[in-house]
C-alpha cells in the first residue's frame, strides 16, 4: 500500500493534486451531494413540493423483498461478468504477449470491439442473438435446443452476461498486455534460465507481477458491471422475463430517468455506491499489500 | 519442436479470441455492404457484398438527416476525444505521482476522495451536473462537453498502481544524480509507464469519442453533434432504418478509433525498453 | 493577393441575402424531439415548411434522444431556467406534464388564449386529444404523432391454412381458431404473437370493451386513481392468451417493440402491432400482408368503441425572460401543423395517424386510401363509436413503471409460474403502489 521511498516536502504535492480535486469538487461532490440530499426527499420531476423525509425511500426499499432480491442478483451479475471477462481477456494477452508474428495484428483486432459504438453493439447483439432471426439464435432453435430468452430466465441471464463481458475484455486485454510488457524482459530472461516452464513461470513471476494490473482491472470490471451495464442490458432483455435479469442500476435509470421518481432513484444510487465502496474497500485491505513487490 | 508447437497453440488461441470477439465488428463491415431492407428483415449476412460500397458516398454526401455532414461531427468528436484523453491522463498523472511519492497531510483523504468518484454512476450525477455546468454557463459550448468528463478516477487509480511498483533502486539512483521530484517525473516516472500511458491513452479517446448520453444533454446547437449522436439519430425507432447507412456511418466512426491503437502500438514496446535499466 | 481580394469579394456578396435575412432579427423558437431515421427528416421538413411560409418566426428543430432522454434533458434544462419552447413527451410522460406547475409549463388552451391564436379542441379527432386534454375538454399538450393498435396478418399464411385473406378475423374467437388453423397447418412459424403486450391486450382491450383499467376515469379525475384491470374480463383474456400459448398457437416474444422484427420477417401469422409498422412493411417485407381493426369479445361488448393512441404530443415550456411573442410563435407553429394539409402530409409520410379530422377528410379526397390500402383503418378505429371515460386514454403516473410490473408479471404467466388471475392481481397490487407513490411525490 504504500512505498518505502518518497521524496520529502509538502506544497509541491499539494498543487499537484489540486486539478483533479477542483474537478472533482464541482463534477463529483457537488453533484453527488445534492443526489445524496435529493434520496432524502420526495418531490415531484420538476423539483416543486420538495418534502424532506429522512431515511424513508431507503426504508422502503430494504424492506422490498424484491429490491433485496436484485441486490443478490446484481452480486452474481457483476462477480460472473468480472471472472468472465478478465479471465478471457489475461488468457489472450498471454498469447498476444508471446513473440510470434502478427502480434501486432491480433492486438488491433482485439481492441477495436470496444470502439464500436455502445447504441450499435447491443443491436448487434441482437443480430446474433434473437432467437427467430438470429445468426446464431436461429440455428440453436433448428437444432432443437429450445433457445428463448425472452421466456427463459436462466438464458436470459446467460445472454447478457456474454454481451456484457464481451464489452469489457478489450478493455481488460489492453491492460493485461500493458502490464506483462511492463514487465522486464531480464526478470523472465532470468526465470527461464533457471529452467522454470511456461506455466510455472506464469504462475511465481508474471501474474504475480501483474498484481497491480489485476486489482486495478478487478475495481473497475465490478464498477462497470455494476453501473454501466445499462444499455446492453436493457437492449438485451429490459430486465426481463419477469425479473431474472434486473440489476440495480436498470432500476435506477428506470426510477429516474423515465418515473421521475428522483427521491427513490437517489437512494438507491446511494445504497449502491456505498456497496461498491465497501466491496473496493476489501479489495483494497485483503489485496493491498500483495500489490507492492 | 516446442517453440513452434507452442507458438501453433498461441496462433490458433488469439484466432479463435478475434473471431469471438471482433465478430460483430465484422457483422457491421459486411452489413454495411448488404441491402438495407434485408437487414431489416433479419438476414444479416456474414458475407459481405463486395460490389456494394453504395451506402458509404450516400452517407458521406447526404450525411444523416439533421443536415449535419459526417466530417463536422468527426471532427467535434475527435476534439472531444482529445480533449478528454489528454486532460485525464495529465491530471491523473500528476495527482497519482503526489499521493505515491510524497508524504503531506491529508494525503489518504486526497486519493479515496478521488477514487470515490468511480462509485456513483453518470446517471445520478447527470441532472446535478447540468444545473453545476448552467451556473457556469457552458451548456451548449464545445468547453461543456468534455470538461466534466475529466472528473473521474479510473486514470489515477492505474497511475497509482504502477508507480507503486517502480522498483526503489531508480529512486535513489535519482537522488543521487541529484535530480528532484519533477525531473525525476519526467525522466524516469513518464517513460517507465509509457505501455500503461499508451494503453489509457487508447481507452480514454475511445471512452471520450463514444459518449452519448452527457453531450446529448449538454450541447443543443447541431454544430456541436458528435459522431455517436449523429449515429443514433439514423437508427429508426418505430420507423425504416436505413441499416446500411447506419452501419457504413458506424464504420467510419470506427475508423478514428482505430488510427489510435495504431499509432499507440509504438508505445507499448517503447515503455519496455525504458523499464530495463 | 488578386484572388483573395475577388474571393472575399464574392463571399460578401454571396453572403448578402443572409445577412437581410438576419436583420430582421426572427423570434426563435426551439424545438426538442426524439424522432430519427425517416422520421426525423419528416420533422425537418415541418419545420422548414413552416419557417418558409412566414418570416417573423424561426423554428429549431433539436434532436435530443429517444423519448425519455428527451423529456430528461427538458426536465433538466427546466430547473435550470433553460427549457426549450417546445417538447416532444411520449403519452406515459403525460401524468408527470400536466401535474407540472405552471411555473415551467403552459397548457394549450392559456397558451391560446394569451396570444390570441385559435387551437380549437373541435378541430381534433376525439379520441386522439382526448388523451391530452383536462376531464373539461381544454387541451393540456398538442397531439402531434399518434399511432394506435392494429392487428396484421400474413395473408401468405392465411392461404396456406385455407383461411380467406380477405376476411381477417373480426373476434378473439375467430383469432383464436385462425392461430389454431395456421399452427395445425404450419403456415407461419409463430401462428399469433404481439408486440406492446401491456398497452394491446390490456389498456386497447379495457377501452375496445368499455372496461376501466384505472377507476376515476382511467385516472383523469384524479391523483387517487386505482388500477383495475384485473375485472373478471380482464382475466378472461389473458387466460385465453395463456391457454393459446400452451397449445402452441400464441408464444410471447418480448417486451415493447422487441417482437416488432418479426412482423417485418413474416414468419407471423397473426401479429398485434403500432399502427406505425406499416411503413417498415411498406419498405421491407417480403410477403403479402393485411391490415385489420383489433378483434373483440362479443361476450363482453356487442360493438367495440375506439381504441386509444400511442405516441407523443408536443408541451409548450416556459422560462424566466420569455417573451410573449416567443410564446406567440408557439401557437403559430401549433396553429400550422394542425392545418388540414400539413397534418395530411405528416400522416402520409409518417404513418402515425392524422390528428385533425380534416386532415382525415384530406386524406381521404386525394384518394391517398385507395393506393394505400388499409392505411385509413386505424383513423377508422380511432373515429367509430363515440368516446367514454374507459376511452379516453391512461391518465396514470409513472405508466412505464406500471407497464414494467405488467410485464413482469405476465411474463411469469407465460413461464407456467403463476396463473392469469395471480398474474393480474399482482400486476394491480404493485401498480397501486406506484400510484400512491407518485400521488404523494405532487403537492397540490
Amino acid at each position: 500500500m504504500e512505498r518505502r521511498t518518497v521524496f520529502g516536502g509538502w506544497l509541491l504535492p499539494i498543487l499537484l493534486v489540486l486539478p483533479q480535486l477542483t474537478l472533482t469538487g464541482f463534477f463529483f461532490y457537488w453533484p453527488a451531494a445534492q443526489a445524496v440530499w435529493s434520496s432524502m426527499t420526495t418531490q415531484d420531476a420538476f423539483g416543486a413540493g420538495e418534502v424532506f423525509v429522512g431515511l424513508d425511500n431507503f426504508s422502503e426499499l430494504l424492506a422490498d423483498p424484491l429490491y433485496v432480491a436484485s441486490v443478490g442478483r446484481t452480486v452474481v451479475f457483476c462477480v460472473t461478468v468480472s471472472a468472465l471477462a478478465m479471465g478471457l481477456a489475461l488468457a489472450l494477452a498471454v498469447f498476444a504477449d508471446r513473440e510470434i508474428r502478427g502480434k501486432g495484428a491480433y492486438r488491433t483486432l482485439l481492441i477495436w470491439p470496444y470502439a464500436i459504438a455502445p447504441a450499435l453493439s447491443s443491436i448487434l447483439f441482437l443480430f446474433i442473438l434473437d432467437p427467430r432471426v438470429g445468426m446464431l439464435g436461429r440455428p440453436l432453435n433448428r437444432m432443437g435446443i429450445d433457445w428463448d430468452y425472452h421466456l427463459n430466465g436462466n438464458q436470459a441471464l446467460l445472454t447478457v452476461v456474454m454481451a456484457s463481458a464481451w464489452k469489457q475484455v478489450s478493455y481488460n486485454f489492453i491492460f493485461f498486455l500493458a502490464g506483462l510488457q511492463s514487465i522486464p524482459r531480464a526478470v523472465i530472461e532470468a526465470a527461464r534460465m533457471d529452467g522454470a516452464k511456461g506455466w510455472r513461470r506464469f504462475r511465481t513471476i508474471n501474474f504475480p507481477l501483474l498484481a497491480p494490473t489485476t486489482f486495478f482491472l478487478l475495481v473497475v470490471n465490478i464498477v462497470y458491471a455494476a453501473f454501466d451495464t445499462f444499455g446492453t442490458i436493457n437492449a438485451l432483455t429490459h430486465g426481463g422475463p419477469g425479473k431474472d435479469t434486473e440489476t440495480l442500476v436498470l432500476k435506477v435509470y428506470r426510477d429516474g430517468f423515465i418515473n421521475q421518481d428522483i427521491g427513490s432513484s437517489s437512494a438507491q444510487s446511494v445504497i449502491l455506491m456505498l456497496g461498491v465502496i465497501a466491496i473496493t474497500a476489501l479489495q483494497f485491505r485483503f489485496m493491498g499489500k500483495k500489490v507492492t513487490e | 519442436m516446442a517453440r513452434q508447437d507452442r507458438d501453433w497453440f498461441a496462433h490458433a488461441m488469439l484466432g479463435l479470441g478475434v473471431v469471438l470477439f471482433a465478430l460483430p465488428v465484422w457483422l457491421v463491415l459486411a452489413g454495411s455492404t448488404q441491402d438495407s431492407d434485408a437487414i431489416a428483415r433479419g438476414d444479416l449476412s456474414l458475407v459481405p457484398d463486395l460490389t456494394n460500397f453504395s451506402a458509404y458516398p450516400r452517407v458521406l454526401a447526404h450525411g444523416t438527416m439533421g443536415a449535419q455532414p459526417v466530417w463536422h461531427m468527426l471532427l467535434v468528436s475527435l476534439g472531444m476525444a482529445l480533449c478528454i484523453a489528454g486532460g485525464k491522463i495529465a491530471i491523473s498523472i500528476l495527482s497519482a505521482y503526489a499521493v505515491v511519492f510524497f508524504r503531506f497531510p491529508f494525503r489518504k483523504i486526497a486519493f479515496w476522495s478521488i477514487f470515490v468518484t468511480l462509485m456513483l454512476p453518470v446517471e445520478v450525477r447527470i441532472m446535478p451536473t447540468y444545473s453545476v455546468m448552467a451556473t457556469f454557463g457552458l451548456i451548449n459550448t464545445f468547453t461543456g462537453l468534455w470538461v466534466p468528463l475529466i472528473a473521474s478516477a479510473t486514470a489515477t487509480l492505474l497511475f497509482r498502481q504502477v508507480f507503486v511498483a517502480i522498483p526503489d533502486e531508480l529512486v535513489e539512483a535519482a537522488r543521487m544524480d541529484g535530480a528532484g521530484p519533477l525531473r525525476f517525473l519526467k525522466d524516469i516516472v513518464i517513460p517507465v509507464s509509457g505501455a500503461n500511458i499508451a494503453a489509457l491513452f487508447v481507452i480514454l479517446f475511445v471512452y471520450g469519442w463514444n459518449q452519448y448520453l452527457w453531450p446529448l444533454l449538454v450541447a443543443t446547437d447541431p454544430g456541436l453533434d458528435t459522431i455517436v449522436i449523429g449515429l443514433v439519430k439514423m437508427i429508426g425507432v418505430e420507423t425504416q432504418t436505413d441499416w446500411s447507412a447506419v452501419m457504413a456511418t458506424a464504420v467510419l466512426a470506427l475508423l478514428p478509433p482505430v488510427a489510435v491503437v495504431l499509432l499507440m502500438q509504438r508505445w507499448f514496446v517503447a515503455g519496455l525498453a525504458e523499464g530495463e535499466k | 493577393m488578386k484572388r483573395r481580394a475577388l474571393l472575399a469579394g464574392s463571399a460578401a456578396l454571396a453572403a448578402a441575402p443572409y445577412a437581410a435575412a438576419r436583420a430582421a432579427d426572427k423570434t426563435k423558437i426551439v424545438w426538442w424531439h426524439a424522432m430519427t431515421a425517416a422520421l426525423g427528416e419528416q420533422v425537418q421538413h415541418l419545420v422548414d415548411e413552416f419557417n418558409k411560409s412566414q418570416d417573423t418566426v424561426e423554428v429549431q428543430g433539436v434532436f435530443k434522444g429517444g423519448y425519455a432522454d428527451t423529456m430528461n434533458a427538458a426536465i433538466a434544462a427546466s430547473r435550470a431556467g433553460q427549457a426549450p419552447h417546445l417538447v416532444q413527451v411520449f403519452e406515459v410522460g403525460t401524468g408527470t406534464m400536466i401535474n407540472a406547475p405552471g411555473k415551467f409549463v403552459k397548457q394549450v388552451w392559456e397558451l391560446s388564449k394569451e396570444t390570441g391564436i385559435a387551437l380549437d379542441p373541435k378541430n381534433y379527432i376525439g379520441a386522439v386529444r382526448g388523451y391530452y386534454s383536462l376531464p373539461d375538454g381544454r387541451m393540456a399538450s398538442m397531439p402531434f404523432n399518434s399511432s394506435t393498435a392494429m392487428m396484421w396478418y400474413s395473408k401468405d399464411a392465411f392461404k396456406k391454412a385455407g383461411l380467406d385473406p380477405a376476411k381477417p378475423p373480426t373476434t378473439w374467437e375467430d383469432v383464436v381458431k385462425a392461430a389454431k388453423a395456421i399452427k395445425d397447418s404450419n403456415a407461419a412459424e409463430i401462428p399469433c404473437t404481439s408486440a406492446w403486450f401491456s398497452w394491446i391486450q390490456l389498456e386497447q382491450f379495457s377501452a375496445l370493451h368499455n372496461l376501466p383499467f384505472a377507476s376515476k376515469e382511467d385516472g383523469f379525475a384524479g391523483l387517487d386513481t386505482e388500477l383495475k384491470f384485473n375485472s373478471k374480463a380482464h382475466i378472461a383474456h389473458l387466460d385465453r392468451l395463456i391457454g393459446m400459448a400452451k397449445d402452441g398457437t400464441f408464444k410471447y416474444t418480448g417486451r415493447d417493440s422487441t417482437p416488432s422484427q418479426l412482423l417485418i420477417s413474416g414468419k407471423v401469422g397473426i401479429h398485434f402491432d403500432s399502427s406505425g409498422e406499416r411503413g417498415d412493411l411498406v419498405k421491407s417485407a417480403q410477403f403479402e400482408w393485411g391490415e385489420a381493426l383489433l378483434p373483440f369479445d362479443p361476450q363482453v361488448i356487442k360493438a367495440p368503441l375506439n381504441s386509444i393512441i400511442g405516441g407523443a404530443s408536443l408541451w409548450t415550456m416556459t422560462a424566466p425572460g420569455r417573451t410573449p411573442a416567443e410564446y406567440k410563435g408557439v401557437a403559430e407553429f401549433l396553429a400550422f401543423i394542425g392545418k388540414a394539409e400539413n397534418d395530411a402530409y405528416w400522416h402520409q409520410h409518417t404513418g402515425y395517424v392524422p390528428v385533425t379530422l380534416a386532415g382525415f377528410d384530406l386524406s381521404k379526397k386525394q384518394g391517398f386510401y385507395e393506393k394505400n390500402v388499409g392505411a385509413d383503418l386505424p383513423a377508422q378505429q380511432l373515429t367509430r363509436g363515440t368516446v367514454t371515460p374507459n376511452s379516453k386514454g391512461l391518465r396514470l403516473g409513472r405508466l412505464v413503471e406500471i407497464r414494467n410490473n405488467i410485464y413482469e408479471e405476465v411474463e411469469k404467466a407465460f413461464q407456467g409460474g403463476q396463473t392469469a388471475k395471480e398474474a393480474l392481481d399482482n400486476a394491480v397490487a404493485r401498480g397501486n403502489k406506484v400510484l400512491r407513490d407518485f400521488q404523494k411525490s405532487i403537492k397540490a
